[in-house]
C-alpha cells in the first residue's frame, strides 16, 4: 500500500458516500450539497492522477458555475412537491438496475484486458487520466503515430487525434440539445403581454 | 520545502510532513492576517469617521481582535427553530475551506508555495469562486427571509463578477505566457517598471478592473449587498452568532488577502521590491532571500487590503440593480476589449512604443502616488487657538463661550 493508493481509497470512499447521499437524501437542497461534495471528490481524483488542469476546470465549471446556479434555482423554486422528494419502488428498481449495469460495465472495462495500466508497471502507481479515458472509450493506442503534414520533420504527435473526435462531437451535440431545451423552457409564453410595456 | 523534510523522513512521511507544515503555516497566516486586518479595519473606519477606534485593549488597541475573539467564543452558538441544522452548521466551514484552499497555490516568495501547480492562477480563480457556496447555504439554511435574500443576492453577484474577473486574469497571462503564478512572479524580477501592470495600457486598465471585481467577489463594500445592514438586518449571517459567525469573517478576510495576493502576483511584481534589480533567492540563498520576499509580498497584499478598507468606508453601497449593471454592462465589455487589445498590442506594437509606454505608465503612477502621499504628509498642521477661542482666521472673534463670559449679547 503506497501513499497514492491510500489517498485514492479515502477519496473514492468519500466521493462514493456523497454520491449515495445525492441519491438517498429527501431534501433537494441537501441533495445539491451532497452533489457539491461528489464533484469536489471527482476533481480531487483528477488532481491525484496528475491532471491539474482537468481538476481545476472541473472545479470552476461544475462547482463554481453549474452547481451555484443549481442551488440558486433550487432555492428559488423549492416549494411543494420538490421540497421533499419521494421515490416510488418502480423508480428504485429501474435506477438500481441501471446503476448496477453501469457499475458492472465500468468494472469490466477497468479490470479487463484493455484496461488502464499503472505507470510504473504494477505496484501502487495510479494510471494517468489519459490512459483511463482511452480505456473507457475502448481505444487502445497500438498504432504507430503517423506522419502529420505541417509540422517540422521528426515531430511525433503523442496522441492519435482521431480518437477524441467522436466523444467531442457527442458532447457538443449534447450541449446543443441542452441549450435548445433551455431556450424552449425559458421562452416568453405570453407574447401579447409584452405589447403593453412598449412605449 | 519537500527537500527540507526529505533529509529527516522517509518517502511517504516526508510528503505528509510537507502537507502538514504547509497547512499549518497557511492557517497561521490567515489567522494573523485576519487578526491584524480586523484591528486595521476598526482603526481605518475610526479615522475616516473622525473618531479614534479601539484604544483600550493593548497598545493602540492592538489586542481588540483578541478580545472580540474571546467574546465570540464565549457567546451562545444558536441555531434558529426551523433551520436546516446540518447545513446551518456546515456553511461557515465551507466558506472558510474555499478561502483556505486559495492559499494552497499562492506563492509567498520564489518557490515558497504549498503546491507549485502549473495552473495556479486558474486554480485560485476556481477555488475562490466557490466561497459563495458557504454564503448561499447559510442564507438558505437560516430559515429567515433576510438571510435568504442575502444568499440569493450573493449568488447572483458572484456568478456575474466571476466572468470579468477571470477575463482580467487572462490579460496578464497573455503577456507572461504561463498560468503558473511562481513563474509569473519570477518573470517580473527587476525594477518596478518591469511589473506587468506597467507593461501596456491594457494591463494597467485590467489591474483596475480586476481589483474592483475582486472587491465585489469578496462581498466588500460598496458591493456588500449580501449583508446590507440598512435593508437586510445583517444579510446572510443574520442568524449566526458566536464562533460560526467569526468563521465567516475569517473566511472573508482570508479571501481578501488571497485576491490581493493574486493581484500582486499577476500585476504588481509579486514578491519583488521593484528597487532591487535581481532575484533575492538567487543572490542570498533560499531562506534569506525568501524572508525578504515574504515581507515584501505580505506588505503589498496589506496595502491592497487597506485600499479595500478605504473604499469600504468612503463609498456608499450600490443598489443591487446598479451592481449587476456595473458588471454586465460595463466591466464585461471593457474586459473583452482589454483582452483583444492586449493581444493586438503584443502582436503589433513596435519596441519604442512598448518601452515608452512602460516608462510613462510607471513614472506617472509613481508621481501620482508620491504626490498624494506628499500632500497628505506635508499638509499644514491643524490650527489651534487658546482655550475658548477660535483658531486661524477667526482668531479674536467672539464665540458663544467668550461672549457669555464677557457679558455681551451672544453671537
Amino acid at each position: 500500500m503506497s501513499l497514492p493508493v491510500i489517498l485514492f481509497a479515502a477519496l473514492a470512499a468519500a466521493t462514493g458516500v456523497s454520491a449515495l447521499g445525492v441519491v438517498l437524501s429527501r431534501n433537494i437542497v441537501r441533495s445539491a450539497v451532497w452533489l457539491l461534495f461528489t464533484l469536489i471528490g471527482v476533481s480531487l481524483t483528477y488532481f491525484l492522477l496528475g491532471a491539474e488542469f482537468l481538476g481545476t476546470a472541473q472545479l470552476i465549471v461544475y462547482v463554481g458555475g453549474t452547481l451555484v446556479l443549481v442551488v440558486f434555482g433550487v432555492m428559488l423554486t423549492a416549494q411543494g412537491p420538490l421540497q421533499s422528494l419521494k421515490t416510488r419502488p418502480a423508480e428504485w428498481a429501474v435506477g438500481g438496475v441501471l446503476g448496477a449495469v453501469l457499475f458492472g460495465l465500468i468494472v469490466a472495462v477497468t479490470l479487463g484486458p484493455g484496461g488502464p495500466k499503472g505507470v510504473a508497471g504494477g505496484g501502487g502507481e495510479l494510471p494517468g487520466s489519459g490512459p483511463l479515458g482511452l480505456a473507457f472509450l475502448g481505444v487502445t493506442e497500438t498504432s504507430q503515430p503517423g506522419e502529420v503534414t505541417g509540422v517540422p520533420a521528426g515531430t511525433t504527435i503523442p496522441r492519435t487525434p482521431v480518437a477524441y473526435l467522436l466523444p467531442f462531437e457527442i458532447v457538443s451535440v449534447h450541449l446543443l440539445v441542452v441549450l435548445v431545451g433551455a431556450a424552449y423552457l425559458a421562452r416568453a409564453k405570453r407574447r401579447t403581454n409584452t405589447e403593453k410595456f412598449k412605449r | 520545502m519537500p527537500e527540507f523534510w526529505s533529509e529527516y523522513l522517509a518517502y511517504p512521511w516526508n510528503l505528509v510532513a510537507v502537507g502538514a507544515t504547509a497547512a499549518g503555516l497557511i492557517f497561521g497566516f490567515i489567522g494573523v492576517a485576519a487578526f491584524l486586518a480586523i484591528w486595521a479595519e476598526r482603526k481605518v473606519s475610526g479615522r475616516i469617521q473622525d473618531r479614534l477606534g479601539p484604544t483600550r485593549v493593548g497598545p493602540f488597541g492592538l489586542l481588540q481582535s483578541l478580545a472580540d475573539g474571546i467574546k465570540l467564543i464565549a457567546k451562545e452558538d444558536h441555531v434558529p427553530t426551523g433551520a436546516d441544522r446540518f447545513l446551518f452548521r456546515l456553511a461557515p466551514y465551507l466558506a472558510f475551506c474555499a478561502s483556505f484552499c486559495g492559499f494552497l497555490a499562492l506563492p509567498f516568495g520564489d518557490g515558497l508555495v504549498a503546491k507549485d501547480l502549473n495552473v495556479s492562477a486558474f486554480f485560485m480563480l476556481a477555488v475562490l469562486s466557490s466561497e459563495v457556496f458557504g454564503v448561499v447555504l447559510a442564507g438558505y439554511a437560516s430559515a429567515s427571509k433576510w438571510s435568504l435574500f442575502g444568499g440569493v443576492r450573493e449568488a447572483a453577484q458572484v456568478v456575474s463578477y466571476e466572468v470579468p474577473r477571470a477575463m482580467c486574469v487572462v490579460v496578464p497571462v497573455c503577456v507572461t505566457g504561463t498560468l503558473n503564478l511562481n513563474t509569473i512572479g519570477r518573470q517580473q524580477t527587476g525594477w518596478f517598471w518591469d511589473w506587468n501592470v506597467f507593461h501596456d495600457p491594457f494591463t494597467f486598465a485590467a489591474f483596475v478592473i480586476f481589483y474592483v471585481t475582486a472587491t465585489a467577489s469578496c462581498k466588500r463594500a460598496p458591493f456588500d449587498l449580501a449583508e446590507a445592514e440598512s435593508e437586510l438586518v445583517a444579510g446572510f449571517h443574520t442568524e449566526y452568532s458566536g464562533f460560526r459567525w467569526s468563521i465567516f469573517f475569517l473566511a472573508e478576510y482570508g479571501s481578501m488577502f488571497a485576491v490581493s495576493g493574486l493581484a500582486v502576483l499577476l500585476f504588481l511584481g509579486g514578491w519583488h521590491t521593484g528597487v532591487l534589480p535581481f532575484e533575492p533567492t538567487v543572490e542570498w540563498g533560499f531562506w534569506a532571500g525568501n524572508l525578504l520576499n515574504f515581507v515584501v509580498f505580505a506588505g503589498k497584499c496589506s496595502v491592497l487590503v487597506l485600499v479595500m478598507m478605504w473604499m469600504r468606508w468612503s463609498l456608499p453601497r450600490l443598489r443591487i440593480d446598479q451592481v449587476m449593471m456595473t458588471c454586465l454592462q460595463y466591466f464585461l465589455p471593457i474586459s473583452c476589449v482589454l483582452l483583444v487589445g492586449v493581444c493586438v498590442w503584443l502582436l503589433l506594437a513596435p519596441a519604442w512604443l512598448t518601452t515608452g509606454t512602460r516608462f510613462v505608465l510607471a513614472f506617472g503612477s509613481l508621481a501620482l502616488v508620491l504626490g498624494v502621499a506628499g500632500s497628505v504628509i506635508l499638509r499644514p498642521p491643524p490650527a489651534t487657538g487658546p482655550a475658548g477661542q477660535l483658531p486661524g482666521v477667526w482668531a479674536g472673534r467672539s464665540t458663544p463661550l467668550t461672549a457669555a463670559k464677557a457679558g455681551e449679547p451672544g453671537a
